[in-house]
């Protein structure tokens, strides 16, 4: 009954919570069960044919196994990016501050097309690993790259602020107690920023598993080597064969879906381990 | 920076120096080589053959055409996705209702699925062969590989750019204020643009810049529904793209800058956003303290 006293405080509520519900539901909800009734209307048989292709599961290796080397590598260089920032004053940190978000602001296909200049053979980078025999533009480790240049906001931004609330307290008291810095670092400051850094890797995961723009450049293409799982939907939808299109949009819905309810449950774990609300 | 003065002043809460200069160090070469050489790079590239050749890529009938269609894109987007984000905020925001979680994150949801199958579900819901396509054709609408498609796909992956900056902003603000002015006679719509409004018009600016960089700048899922009829259907990054498949690599660049510009003015903007954001969110409780 409280609740009900209380929602009748405000005004709009019928009107903003119905709108909200007509627009995602047409934006977002009808069309993606489209999916769902496609898929269900082409039988399980075809739908196994398609996504056991032994180019779709090359792709399902090629998209996971990268975007987790890169989810692992963000992690890193994010959390030390993210200290760097918030520990240290140097010279051009607000500059860099406010440039870890290129990745969300450059459009994909712009990032795409750079990052192939950069490193192919004649690129400012590709000129100099060429000789040394390491190929990075059209083979896998060219995704990695790109990859890696998407993911970095994600893990920077989701464990900034966290560090930036840390109290000194915590390290001092560990400090007083013997421990040296490497041990209040990864026995104290690691554990409190650990959900958020899970967070981040979990962020950078899911937008490298589904992202198309930036690597399609320079991927190459090449098939069971160098495709990645989104060119496969788009090489089918190219042949007008829906359905197939369909049966591999439904195995990446499925991981998207429990990829997005894994990050709110990290969000959560956050939120409770350092008071702060998202 | 207070943090920071805090972290400085003692020993117990900084490291030897030689640990702070190789993290700086190899912060900022990662931070060079993955970000700052790419950016720069687009820049060269497109300024590589002069001026003129510059100028004549951006000037051609297909680029102008391509920046008209994404600016329509963008300016249909963005205000319907404003609209929603404000009218979503307000609904979980200021009410108390079940499966509140559960909306947040379908809200969430186009931010989880490959741009790619952004485009695809309109293709199977408008597409020749989709739920909607006999009927469309019989009254010959064209949605897919027309505009229409276009604006949906961006409007689906620009849908939780307001709504997501807006919640949690809102959830920090609380109820008060509102509760005061309502209690003081104050109409629904009175109470939205006089106390709600002010209150949050920062982060609105934030979500709706954020949500104008990714309406303008969308690949994948325009890429699905556009069909790449130049000069009609081809937004500015399907216009790089094109070039740069025909080994036009100086014009590709040059289009590719306009984005380039537009990404640098969002971040820019956005850091003044979030300066002044961060100022307002310091200031509050000596505000709320007065009488």
């Amino acid at each position: 009954m409280a609740t009900l006293s209380k929602n009748k405080i405000f005004p709009g509520f019928n009107l903003s919570l119905g709108y909200t519900l007509v627009y995602l539901s047409l934006i977002v909800l009808i069309p993606i069960s489209a999916v769902a009734f496609k898929a269900g209307s082409s039988g399980f048989d075809h739908f196994w044919d398609v996504v056991s292709a032994p180019r779709v599961v090359a792709s399902y290796q090629l998209s996971f196994g990268l975007s987790l080397i890169a989810g692992f590598i963000n992690a890193i260089f994010g959390l030390m990016l993210a200290w760097v920032l918030v520990r240290y004053n140097f010279l051009g940190k607000k500059f860099i501050d406010a440039l870890v978000d290129l990745p969300f602001a450059l459009p994909t296909a712009v990032t795409g097309i750079a990052l192939t200049a950069l490193y192919s053979k004649n690129g400012w980078i590709g000129q100099y690993l060429e000789p040394l025999g390491i190929k990075v533009a059209f083979t896998p480790l060219g995704i990695l790259i790109a990859l890696i240049f998407i993911g970095l906001p994600f893990v920077v931004r989701t464990v900034q602020p966290i560090l930036e609330d840390l109290e000194t307290e915590l390290e001092e008291a560990s400090a007083s107690l013997g421990a040296n810095r490497w041990q209040t670092f990864h026995l104290v400051i690691l554990p409190i920023l650990l959900p958020a850094l899970l967070t981040g890797f979990a962020l950078a995961f899911a937008r490298a598993v589904g992202e198309y723009g930036s690597v399609i450049f320079i991927a190459g293409n090449i098939p069971l080597v160098s495709e990645i799982t989104p060119l496969m939907i788009i090489t089918r939808l190219e042949q007008y064969d829906y359905s197939g299109a369909t049966a591999i949009a439904v195995v990446m819905l499925v991981i998207s879906l429990i990829l997005l309810f894994a990050i709110n449950a990290l969000q959560a774990w956050t939120a409770k381990r350092t008071g702060r609300s998202r | 920076m207070s943090h920071l003065s805090r972290f400085e002043k003692s020993g117990a809460t900084t490291e030897p120096r030689w640990v702070k200069y190789t993290l700086v160090a190899l912060s900022l070469s990662f931070f060079g080589f993955f970000l700052l050489l790419p950016l720069i790079s687009v820049f060269v590239e497109a300024l590589k053959k002069g001026w003129d050749v510059y100028l004549s890529a951006v000037t051609e009938p297909d680029a102008v055409s391509a920046i008209k269609l994404t600016l329509i894109a963008a300016v249909i987007a963005v205000p319907l996705n404003l609209i929603f984000g404000v009218a979503a905020a307000w609904a979980i925001t200021k009410f108390d209702f079940k499966g509140k979680h559960l909306l947040i994150t379908l809200i969430d949801l186009p931010f989880s699925v490959s741009p790619v199958i952004a485009g695809l579900i309109y293709v199977l819901v408008f597409g020749a062969q989709g739920w909607l396509g006999p009927w469309l054709d019989s009254e010959n609408i064209k949605i897919i590989f027309a505009i229409p498609g276009i604006v949906l796909a961006t409007i689906f992956v620009t849908f939780p750019f307001v709504a997501r900056e807006l919640i949690p902003l809102m959830e920090a603000q609380g109820r008060e204020e509102e509760e005061a002015a309502t209690v003081l006679g104050a109409s629904g719509w009175q109470t939205f643009f006089k106390v709600t409004l002010p209150n949050i018009k920062w982060g609105l600016l934030y979500g709706v810049i954020l949500c104008n960089a990714r309406a303008m700048g969308e690949f994948g899922a325009v890429s699905v529904v556009s069909g790449h009829i130049r000069g009609y259907t081809n937004t500015i990054p399907l216009h790089v793209e094109i070039l740069y498949n025909e080994y036009n690599f100086a014009a590709s660049f040059a289009v590719a800058s306009i984005l380039a510009l537009l990404a640098l003015l969002t971040l820019a903007v956005k850091t003044y956003v979030e300066w002044r954001l961060r100022s307002e969110t310091h200031a509050e409780p000596l505000i709320e303290g007065q009488p």
